[in-house]
């Protein structure tokens, strides 16, 4: 104000506080949300952070300290998580452009990766994402074994785990089907094909699956349901048991 | 009114005359209604030991009678250590602290929505010695006793304790200084029996959370990367009458089938281990009765898994590079690779 007027940078400052301090604002933002207007960083409100929050809430307001170090669960669980919220994003932009019928479906995804802005780079992340998923479930997997953190009380999120890396294969494997193209065709044919070697129930599991003796465009139709609304639907019910399991069971285990 | 036994009538004497610094004997005596009220010693005016804080509206009926925190107004309190948010359903061992006896999960206690910073969430009852958590309710001189609501319906345990004994004022209270009537007795044991020992821990805000972010932000970048370097395949239309040479499973299967392709599958010599392996790995927690975490006690457990993974990654491998035309041995240097996830990227031939 050396001129006597007001700058333009008092001005957006002013402008700023105006709407931060605003009542729309201070309704959306709970009580400690660092985003809040005069945030300060207190023990209090670290914990607010946390606990005011519906996404942050899936953590406890405290970690033990080793749990914080990237080497105990070099983050494989949250990154299984995270890959999984990514593929429901690019999943539901592909579903835009896609119909699971035996006439369409190759020509579906062939024009997504040609005619559609970006459709190529998300079928990518799609695809490549639900490879990660099933490495970084694996590997969270291992991860948990080498800690023997399935040791009790935690004995049932094992369980649970392991209903996870199956429904992770299923999805990934219903969704192999779906470009139609002959890579999907045979791969899923040589799947089922194992399948079915299992003892006793194998032959009625391949005729489940593929609503038939072999795949055909039924089996389209049935993967497509399966892999977009069915295995994500069951999956994500296992993920908050087990994730609530982690909590309820003391947290993350350890230290060795 | 229901009966109550005698030995938490005794507990809750023990407690109250201790909150109040009166014998028990007296205290018991005017809980059983047989003798006079006890009398207070002038209490000090600092020392509250109240800890929850009965709503007493006389509409809201008492199955939950025990709702709010009411903190201490301690201004040089210590910062809070909110353990509202602890990780199991348990009443840490150290501090004893007043509980809800029908709340199975007294995860917050944080104040009322817009919290005044100097209010704390403090629990404290003063029952070191006493094994339960003593939750004592506490009224303002000047409000009436709570309506008795004993034979209410719909009133739980709690609330028949609650109102077995209206609490009348004792005598002789100074104006202002708050009397405590027992609420409830709480078995120390919570519902889930999960041992918390005092651990060392820090803030989930900022430390795990950024590193959270960290991560994310690092499988994105090489997400990101990947799909624009490699892409997805798309090889000719399905076609029923053209089985490709050779048909491969998706990667992740790849291990089994290289399996398969040394066993006639049909007669069950590879299935059946499998099977009962994946089922064997489902009960791991059960079959390990081993309890301790130490990597050096779990040498034959390690072991194990170790060749598990070992055995998977090799037969994965073998299965994505070193197999060719009619699923027969073949040399990716020699002969290509036939693994047509990769197709667009590798141009192999
Ligand atoms: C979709 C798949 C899965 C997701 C999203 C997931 C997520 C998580 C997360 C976020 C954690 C917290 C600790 C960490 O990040 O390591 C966790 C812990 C745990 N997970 Fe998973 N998980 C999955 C699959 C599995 C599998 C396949 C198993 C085992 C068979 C498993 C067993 C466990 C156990 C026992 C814990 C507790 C570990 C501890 O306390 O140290 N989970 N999981």
């Amino acid at each position: 104000m050396a001129n006597g007027r007001t700058s333009l940078r008092e001005r957006l400052t002013e402008a700023r506080d105006k709407i931060w301090g605003s009542q729309a604002v201070d309704s959306i933002l709970r009580p400690g949300s660092p985003f809040k207007q005069n945030y300060s960083d207190s023990p209090r409100n670290r914990s607010y952070v946390v606990m005011n929050n519906v996404l942050y809430h899936l953590h406890p307001v405290k970690v033990k300290r080793h749990a914080v170090k990237l080497s105990y669960t070099l983050c494989l669980g949250g990154l299984s998580f995270f890959l999984f919220i990514l593929l429901t994003i690019t999943g539901i932009f592909l579903m835009f452009y896609y119909t699971p019928s035996a006439e369409t479906a190759y020509t579906d995804v062939q024009a997504l990766s040609t005619n559609v802005a970006f459709g190529s780079l998300v079928r990518n992340l799609h695809r490549w994402g639900a490879h990660l998923m099933v490495l970084s479930v694996f590997l969270h997997m291992s991860r948990v074994f080498y800690h023997g953190a399935y040791k009790p009380p935690r004995e049932f999120n094992w369980v649970v785990g392991v209903v996870l890396l199956l429904l992770t294969l299923l999805l990934s494997f219903s969704g192999y089907l779906l470009p139609w193209d002959q890579l999907a065709l045979w791969a899923v044919t040589v799947g089922t094909n194992m399948a079915s070697f299992v003892p006793a129930i194998g032959a009625q599991v391949k005729f489940g699956l593929l609503a038939g003796a072999e795949v055909t465009a039924s089996t389209l139709l049935r993967f497509y349901v399966l892999h977009v609304l069915f295995f994500p639907f069951i999956i994500v019910i296992f993920m908050a048991v087990h994730f609530w399991r982690v909590r309820k069971d003391g947290g993350i285990s350890g230290p060795l | 009114m229901a009966e109550i036994p005698e030995s938490l009538l005794r507990r809750s004497a023990e407690a109250k005359a201790k909150a109040l610094g009166v014998p028990v004997e007296d205290v018991l005596a005017e809980m059983k209604g047989e003798g006079p009220p006890v009398k207070v010693p002038q209490p000090e005016a600092e020392e509250k030991t109240e800890t929850v804080e009965v709503s007493e509206a006389p509409e809201e009926p008492a199955t939950e009678p025990v709702e709010e925190v009411e903190p201490p107004e301690d201004k040089d309190a210590p910062t809070p250590e909110v353990e509202a948010d602890t990780d199991q359903d348990v009443i840490p061992e150290e501090p004893k602290e007043a509980t809800y006896a029908d709340d199975p999960d007294p995860d917050p206690v944080p104040p009322p929505a817009e919290p005044a910073p100097e209010q704390q969430p403090v629990a404290a009852a003063e029952s070191e010695e006493t094994p339960a958590a003593v939750a004592i309710a506490e009224k303002e001189d000047e409000e009436p006793p709570a309506p008795p609501s004993g034979n209410g319906a719909g009133n739980g345990k709690v609330a028949s304790v609650v109102s077995a004994r209206p609490s009348v004022p004792p005598a002789g209270t100074p104006e202002g200084v708050r009397s405590q009537r027992l609420l409830t007795v709480v078995k120390a044991r919570a519902i889930q029996n999960v041992k918390a020992e005092p651990t060392d821990k820090v803030n989930t805000w900022p430390h795990l959370m950024l590193m959270e972010f960290g991560a994310l932000l690092l499988i994105t970048g090489i997400l990101v990367i990947m799909s624009i370097v490699i892409h997805s395949p798309l090889l000719d239309p399905a076609n029923f009458n053209a089985t490709p040479n050779p048909s491969k499973a998706p990667w992740y299967f790849l291990g089994l089938q290289e399996l398969l392709s040394y066993f006639d599958p049909q007669i069950a010599g590879v299935m059946v281990p499998t099977v009962t392996g994946m089922a064997l790995f489902i009960l791991v927690p059960y079959l390990d009765k081993n309890p301790s975490t130490t990597p050096s006690d779990r040498k034959f457990a390690i072991a194990l898994y170790s060749m598990f993974l070992a055995g998977a990654a090799t037969l994965t491998i073998i299965g994505v590079l070193f197999r060719g035309l009619g699923f027969n041995w073949a040399y990716p240097w020699q002969d290509g690779i036939f693994f047509d996830d990769l197709k667009d990227w590798v141009h192999f031939e």
